[in-house]
């Protein structure tokens, strides 16, 4: 039933660094069907975040196709993938990311001033938003004001505030104690199961993979 | 929110640097309009001149006179519809600082040639009817307090001797280019105490002013003129009214292309400046803007977004400028004045060059922009989401 959202085929990427080439992906494959969420793991510097950039098109691969909600990412040109990152990609970051000089509620109304919608749909998505992630009463906070979850689901806020197709979390907890952690995932796992979202996690952190429908382990460029 | 909410908190985020930057570019706006404030000043002259008006001299030198006889001669030529003529006074009031034009004119022939010098008829009478009589330029009498009767005593360099004189009419110019600070005394006056004292230079006079039937009458009748003359001991040069005066200014020319040449660099350090603060505020914002556009903004939106910071930069340092461009010009005007006299009786700030001074700015803005629009989109967003710093 289930055409895939996220298709690698064959993909390859090395990284030239002077007169050496470091190979991270070699011939990878990777299926993940509608409405999954999959947690990819694996230990630092195993080529992770390389995964998600090269779905989201923050990078390109040095061999094979990548196909993800629609298109053909590694083929697009700058405007065009912006367009649809826009529209289809949420990206959590292991370090939040947040933009210092906005306030919570800015920072997740950033993707919206993307879109066609009016301030005050603007600020009714915002507040939606912010409302299911708990911070409800933290929009007018500015990112120092928050503690380290708090900031982690300003950002998963913003990630979703647009509705994306695929939800796309690079460590998130990586940077969190156990508390905020569970807390984090316990908001990811509610994404998947009442929004049916489409999430790509990965993390090095065994507890974090636990909350996942399926976990594939990763190393040297290979699925093991 | 907007993308405008965005550029202002940028902003906002060094606030000391961003008033540097604003007051290095403030800087070079004053310096910028000063110059060209003083340049034009220098070229109102030019502009000042009449199209139908031909100066004719000797070839060789302008401080060489010509013969009175040219007079009846040149009024003979085809085209020629007046003539008149003036010699250089040159004389100094109290001291050297009370330097301004004198010319030793014949009063009807010369006020009749230049209509731009309006006076009453009575006071042209008045002049007409006193040999010692003298017309001066509005802001010449304000700048002295002189009025119609008053005896203006002046040192001779070139007419030696104590020469007083008085004051019959004071004119204004018919248009905003038209110098108001000449002094126009009697040739004939000048010329009998000159039989006295110099009796060989006597009956000479320093140029001619012709007026011609059209101005495109011009060539034919420079040309005639200076035949006419030609394989004299007294040869003439004539040109346009014009083409004398810029001729004044070609003396200086060098220093007024120097002056332009430095109006530009100028505008080459508000390029530094202002893409140095801004290549520094993208280095700090590397992860930012890679988030950014992570987001989805697009390549355009970063571009706005710089280019509105850059603008925003140069528009306070524009404020400032002009704020501070007014006042001091007034000075450097006052200053100029006590220095040169009334040598740059044209030094106007004008609308248009704070205009073009505030517009290059801007232009300028945005080309500063563009250095750090590339470094921006040159990377990849991957590689500015691992930027440490
Ligand atoms: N721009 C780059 N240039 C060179 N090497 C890189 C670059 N980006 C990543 N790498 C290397 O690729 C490997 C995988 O990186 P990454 O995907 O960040 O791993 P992970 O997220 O699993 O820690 C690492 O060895 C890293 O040093
Ligand atoms: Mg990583």
């Amino acid at each position: 039933m289930n055409q895939p959202v996220v298709e690698f085929q064959r993909v390859s990427k090395s990284y030239v660094r002077g007169e050496q080439e470091i190979s991270v992906l070699k011939d990878f494959s990777l299926s993940i069907p509608q409405g999954q969420f999959l947690a990819i793991m694996g230990p630092s510097g195993s080529g992770k975040t390389t995964i998600l950039n090269l779905v989201a098109g923050l990078d390109r691969p040095t061999q094979g196709t990548i196909h993800a909600a629609g298109i053909a990412v590694s083929q697009q040109g700058e405007t065009d993938l912006a367009r649809w990152r826009a529209r289809h990609i949420g990206f959590v970051f292991q370090f939040y990311n947040l933009i210092p000089v906005l306030t919570a509620a800015e920072n997740v109304e950033l993707p919206l001033l993307l879109s066609k919608l009016a301030r005050r749909e603007r600020f009714k998505h915002v507040q939606a938003a912010l409302g299911l992630v708990g911070l409800s009463d933290r929009i007018h906070h500015y990112p120092r004001q928050l503690s380290g979850g708090q900031e982690q689901r300003v950002g998963i806020a913003r990630a979703i505030v647009s509705d994306p197709t695929i939800l796309l979390a690079d460590e998130p907890t990586g940077n969190l104690d156990r508390t905020a952690a569970q807390a984090i995932m316990a908001l990811l796992t509610r994404l998947h199961q009442e929004l049916n979202k489409t999430i790509l996690m990965v993390t090095h952190d065994p507890h974090a993979a636990d909350y996942a429908q399926e976990i594939l382990h990763f190393d040297k460029g290979k699925v093991r | 929110m907007t993308l405008g909410t965005l550029v202002i908190r940028n902003l906002r985020r060094h606030t000391f640097r961003v008033a540097l930057t604003a007051l290095g570019i403030a800087t070079v706006i004053l310096a910028f309009n000063l110059i060209v404030t003083t340049v034009r000043a220098w070229y109102a002259g030019v502009e000042a001149a009449v199209p139908n008006r031909l100066i004719s001299r000797h070839a060789a030198s302008l401080s060489i006179h010509l013969p009175l006889a040219y007079r009846d001669r040149i009024a003979t030529l085809n085209g020629v519809t007046g003539v008149t003529y003036a010699n250089w006074f040159g004389g100094v009031y109290r001291d050297a600082k009370g330097f301004f034009p004198q010319f030793a004119v014949e009063p009807a022939s010369f006020l009749d040639l230049h209509a731009e010098l309006s006076i009453t008829e009575a006071e042209r009478q008045a002049f007409l009817g006193d040999r010692r009589g003298c017309v001066i330029g509005r802001r010449l009498a304000a700048l002295y307090g002189w009025k119609v009767g008053d005896v203006i005593a002046l040192k001779g360099t070139i007419y030696p001797g104590d020469w007083e004189f008085v004051v019959r009419g004071v004119y204004h110019g018919a248009d905003a280019a038209t110098d108001e600070t000449w002094m126009l005394l009697r040739w004939d006056y000048m010329n009998e105490r000159r039989q006295q004292i110099d009796p060989d230079r006597a009956g000479t006079v320093g140029w001619y002013v012709i007026r011609i039937a059209d101005p495109s009458l011009a060539g034919s009748v420079t040309r005639s003129v200076d035949a006419e003359f030609a394989n004299s001991t007294a040869e003439t040069r004539t040109e346009t009214e014009q083409a004398f005066q810029a001729g004044f200014v070609a003396m200086s020319g060098a220093i007024i292309s120097a002056l332009k040449l430095l109006a530009i660099v100028l505008n080459g350090v508000t390029l530094l400046v202002l893409a140095n603060t801004l290549v520094m505020a993208v280095r700090e914002r590397t992860k930012e803007l890679a988030v950014l556009r992570t987001l989805g903004f697009r390549p355009s939106h970063l571009t706005a977004l710089m280019t509105g910071e850059a603008l925003l930069i140069a528009g306070l340092g524009s404020a400032l400028g002009i704020a501070i461009t007014i006042p001091t010009t007034y000075i450097f005007g006052a200053l100029v004045a006590a220095k040169l006299g009334n040598f740059f009786q044209h030094l106007t700030l004008y609308t248009s060059t704070l205009l073009l001074s505030t517009s290059v700015t801007l232009c300028i803005a945005v080309c500063a922009a563009a250095f750090p629009i590339m470094t921006i989109l040159r990377d990849k967003i991957a590689a500015g989401l691992r930027h440490t710093g």
